[in-house]
C-alpha cells in the first residue's frame, strides 16, 4: 500500500514535469487558427501601469499596450473585448508566452538582441520609442543624473533598467546601490518612503508612477536618458504568419494616421478616391485574406481603437495625467520614428 | 523482503528512465523551439547590482557567483532567524505556561495575534511600517556619531582586519573551547557535589592570556572604520540594509509563535511526577524545567521543531515581495528574467531549497537520536 502510494506520487510528479517540458511549439498559422477557435486572445499585460495597461475603478483594463491587443482582438473578432488579459510581472513575462500561457504579450517589454535570438521570441514591431531615466525629489536639489553618485535606486528585478542603470554609473564612474523589487508598486512605494534617492525606469513609466506618488509635484523627471528602450509586443519564434498579423495591426493604425483616417472619420474615408486610403480600408485588393483575415480587418481595428495618433492622445498623450508629448513617437512626417511600410 | 527488494529495483529503474527521458525531451523542445539551453550562462557576465553580497561582487562577475551570493543570504536571514525563533519561541512556551496570570496572558495574545496573520502582511508591515518613520541619512539618529540608523539601514563601524588576524581568530576558538569545557566541569560539580565551581573568573584568566599571546605573535591588525556621511549616503562601515531587518524580524516573530506553541505540548507531554520528584530532590523551579522537564520534552519537540526551521527557511523566500537579494529573488527572479532559460533556473533553485532542506532535517535527526538516547537511559 505504501509502495503503491509512492509509485502514484512518482508518476504525478512525472506528469506535471511533463507537461512543463512540452510547451506548445506551433508551426504558421496555427496560432490564429488555435485563437479563432478558441473564441478569445490571451494577451500578457503588465500589473498596473497607468497608460499602458491598468485597470480602471470599474476593472476593464485600459493603456497603449491593452489597446494593441484589443486592436487585434478587432481584426479576429471584429469584436475588441475578445480578449483575456493576464497581468505579468516583468521576470513572469518571458516564461509565460514560451510555455504557451499567452499568445501574445504587449507588456511595456524592451526588444533587445538577447531576447530577440536567445529567449524564442519574435518582437514583431515597435509601438513606443521610449529611453531611460531618473525621478528624484525636487528638494534634494539634483538637476542632472551626473549628480547622483552614491545614490540608492528604486527599480524593478527582472529589466532592462537594472543592466542599463548599472551601464551608466559604471561609464561615468560612479557609486551606486540599487533595491529592485518584484512588483511596480513595491518599488515606487519604497521610493515614496525614502528608501532610494532616485526612482529609475522607462521614461513613460516614470510618468505613470509619478501619479502613484503621494505628493507628485514635489519630484522631478530629471533630463538625461540614458538608454534605448524600443517597446513592443512580443510573440512566440515559429508562427511567422502570426508575426505579420501583430505587426501589421500596428503598421494600420500608423498608416490611418498618416492618411487621416480616424475611428470617426471612418465612414466618410470609405467614399475617399485616395488608392492608398482605399487599400487600407480594403475596398481595393485583397490585404486582409492574405494575413488570414477579413476584407475590413482594418476598419475594424480603427473603429474599435483608432488610428496610432488617437490611441497615444487617448492614453498618455498631453491631455491624459500622464500628459506626454508625442516626441520620437511622432509619425516620421512630423520629425518622430512611427513609420508604416506601404501597403500595397 | 526480496520480493519488495526487486521491485524497489524495478521503480528506481523506472524513475531514472523516465528522467533521462524527460531531460531529453526538454532539450529537444527548447532546441525546436529556439531557446537556449544548459549551463553555460553560469560563467557569463550577471551585469546586474545587488544590494547586500557577503563576499566581494561587481556587475563584472558571473551568474554562478550570483547563485552563491543568493544562496549566502538564504542562509544568513534563516540562520539567524532560527536561532532568534528558538530563542523567543522557547520563552514564550514557558511564560505560556507560567502560573503567573498576566505573564501566561501575554504569551497567549502574541501567539495568537503573529500565528494567525499572514506571514507576507507582517513583512510588509516591518518593512513599509518602519521605513517610513525613519530619517534620511542627512538627519540619521547617530548612536556615538559611530553608528548610524536611517531609511537606508544601520550602519555600524566595522573592525578592517590585516595580516595576522588570524591569531586572534584561533584565540577566540580557544577561548570558546575553554568555555565550553569550564562550564560541564562546573555542572558535573554540582551534580556529583553540590559544591558551586568557578566559571567566569579562570574564563576572564584564560581571555587575557590568550589574547595577550596573540598581540604578541601580531601585534594589532585592526583597524576601525566608522562609517561617515558622504553626498547622499554613509561610505566605510557595514550596512545592515532594512531589507534584512524588516524579513529577519517577520520571519522570527512568526515562527517563534508556532515555536512556543510546539515547547508548550512538548513540557505538557512530560509526566507530573517529574517535575514533583524535582521538586522533592530540593532542585528550583528554573533548574528543574532545564534539567529535567526540557531534555525529556525536546524528545516530542524536536520533530515538530524541524518542521518549523524548514519552513522558516522555505519562507525567506518571501524576501522577493521586499527586494531583499535572496536566492529566489536573485537566481528565480532577476537571473531568470535576464537569460531566460526557465527549466534551467528553477531547476538549480529547486535543487538548492532540497539540499538545505535535507541537511536541516539530517542535522535534527542526528540530534533528535542522541535525546531520544539519553531520555531513555536516564
Ligand atoms: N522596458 C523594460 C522595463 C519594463 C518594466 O517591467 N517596467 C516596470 C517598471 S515601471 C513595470 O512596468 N512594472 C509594471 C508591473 O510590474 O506590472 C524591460 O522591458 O525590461
Amino acid at each position: 500500500m505504501q509502495m503503491f502510494r509512492k509509485l502514484c506520487v512518482g508518476f504525478m510528479v512525472l506528469a506535471a514535469a511533463n507537461l512543463l517540458a512540452m510547451p506548445a511549439v506551433q508551426a504558421a498559422g496555427e496560432t490564429l487558427e488555435i485563437v479563432t477557435k478558441r473564441g478569445h486572445l490571451k494577451c500578457g499585460v503588465s500589473q498596473g501601469l497607468p497608460g499602458f495597461s491598468t485597470p480602471d475603478n470599474r476593472g476593464n483594463w485600459t493603456g497603449i499596450d491593452v489597446d494593441f491587443c484589443k486592436a487585434i482582438a478587432a481584426a479576429i473578432f471584429n469584436d475588441p473585448s475578445k480578449v483575456k488579459f493576464t497581468p505579468l510581472s516583468a521576470k513572469e513575462r518571458f516564461t509565460a508566452i514560451q510555455s504557451g500561457e499567452v499568445d501574445i504579450i504587449a507588456r511595456n517589454t524592451t526588444w533587445s538582441m538577447h531576447r530577440d535570438t536567445a529567449l524564442g521570441i519574435d518582437f514583431p514591431v515597435v509601438n513606443y520609442y521610449d529611453g531611460q531615466g531618473f525621478m528624484v525629489r525636487a528638494d534634494l536639489g539634483v538637476t542632472s543624473a551626473l549628480e547622483l553618485d552614491g545614490a540608492t535606486l528604486c527599480t524593478n528585478q527582472g529589466t532592462t533598467t537594472e543592466l542599463n542603470a548599472a551601464d551608466y554609473f559604471r561609464a561615468n564612474g560612479m557609486q551606486y546601490e540599487i533595491v529592485a523589487f518584484e512588483k511596480a508598486d513595491e518599488s515606487i512605494a519604497a521610493y515614496n518612503s525614502g528608501r532610494c534617492d532616485a526612482y529609475t525606469t522607462d521614461h513613460s513609466a516614470l510618468y505613470a508612477q509619478k501619479l502613484k506618488l503621494s505628493q507628485p509635484k514635489a519630484h522631478i523627471v530629471l533630463p538625461e536618458i540614458i538608454s534605448k528602450e524600443p517597446l513592443g509586443p512580443l510573440v512566440r519564434q515559429g508562427d511567422s504568419s502570426w508575426n505579420d498579423l501583430v505587426r501589421w495591426t500596428h503598421y494600420a493604425t500608423v498608416a490611418a494616421e498618416e492618411l487621416g483616417v480616424t475611428s470617426k472619420n471612418i465612414d466618410k474615408m470609405k467614399a475617399s478616391s485616395n488608392p492608398s486610403v482605399r487599400r487600407l480600408l480594403g475596398l481595393d485588393g485583397s490585404f486582409g485574406s492574405n494575413l488570414g483575415l477579413s476584407k475590413q480587418w482594418a476598419v475594424n481595428i480603427l473603429r474599435a481603437v483608432g488610428n496610432y495618433g488617437e490611441i497615444f492622445e487617448r492614453n498618455v498623450g498631453v491631455k491624459t495625467p500622464l500628459g506626454i508629448q508625442r516626441g520620437v513617437n511622432a509619425l516620421w512626417t512630423k520629425g518622430g520614428l512611427q513609420y508604416a511600410p506601404p501597403i500595397r | 523482503m526480496h520480493r519488495d527488494a526487486v521491485l524497489q529495483a524495478l521503480v528506481l529503474v523506472a524513475v531514472v528512465a523516465g528522467m533521462v527521458w524527460l531531460v531529453g525531451n526538454v532539450q529537444s523542445n527548447l532546441e525546436r523551439q529556439n531557446i537556449n539551453s544548459g549551463f553555460g550562462f553560469l560563467s557569463e557576465r550577471a551585469g546586474f547590482g545587488i544590494n547586500q553580497t557577503l563576499i566581494d561582487y561587481t556587475e563584472d562577475d558571473s551568474f554562478g557567483r550570483v547563485v552563491v551570493i543568493g544562496l549566502l543570504n538564504t542562509l544568513l536571514v534563516s540562520i539567524l532567524g532560527i536561532l532568534f525563533a528558538t530563542l523567543l519561541g522557547f520563552s514564550l512556551g514557558v511564560a505560556r505556561l507560567s502560573r503567573n496570570w498576566l505573564i501566561s496572558k501575554i504569551a497567549m495574545v502574541y501567539i495568537e495575534i503573529f500565528r494567525n496573520v499572514p506571514l507576507l502582511l507582517q513583512i510588509m508591515f516591518w518593512y513599509f511600517g518602519v521605513l517610513r518613520n525613519l530619517p534620511s541619512p542627512r538627519q540619521a539618529l547617530s548612536v556615538g556619531d559611530a553608528m548610524f540608523i536611517s531609511n537606508r539601514g544601520i550602519v555600524v563601524p566595522w573592525l578592517e582586519a590585516g595580516a595576522g588576524a588570524m591569531w586572534y581568530g584561533l584565540g577566540l576558538l580557544a577561548l570558546a573551547a575553554g568555555f565550553i569545557w569550564l562550564r560541564r566541569r562546573a555542572l558535573n560539580a554540582k551534580l556529583t557535589s553540590g559544591q558551586p565551581t568557578q566559571v567566569w573568573r579562570p574564563l576572564l584568566v584564560l581571555a587575557l592570556a590568550l589574547f595577550g599571546a596573540a598581540a604578541v605573535m601580531a601585534g594589532v591588525p585592526f583597524a576601525l572604520d566608522v562609517p561617515q556621511l558622504k553626498g547622499f549616503n554613509f561610505r566605510g562601515g557595514v550596512t545592515v540594509i532594512p531589507e534584512f531587518v524588516a524579513l529577519l524580524l517577520a520571519l522570527s516573530l512568526y515562527t517563534a509563535a508556532f515555536i512556543a506553541e510546539i515547547v508548550r505540548s512538548g513540557i505538557n507531554s512530560v509526566n507530573k511526577g517529574q517535575r514533583e520528584a524535582s521538586a522533592a530532590l530540593g532542585l528550583p523551579e528554573s533548574l528543574a524545567l532545564r534539567l529535567v522537564v526540557i531534555p525529556q520534552a525536546l524528545r516530542v519537540i524536536i520533530p515538530p521543531l524541524t518542521s518549523q526551521y524548514l519552513n522558516l527557511t522555505k519562507n525567506s523566500s518571501l524576501a522577493v515581495a521586499i527586494a531583499y537579494p535572496d536566492i529566489v529573488s536573485v537566481l528565480a527572479g532577476t537571473t531568470l528574467s535576464q537569460v531566460g532559460q526557465a527549466v534551467e533556473i528553477i531547476f538549480v533553485t529547486m535543487m538548492i531549497y532540497l539540499s538545505l532542506s535535507l541537511f536541516t532535517s539530517w542535522a535534527m535527526n542526528r540530534y533528535n537520536q542522541r535525546m531520544a538516547f539519553v531520555g531513555n537511559a536516564t
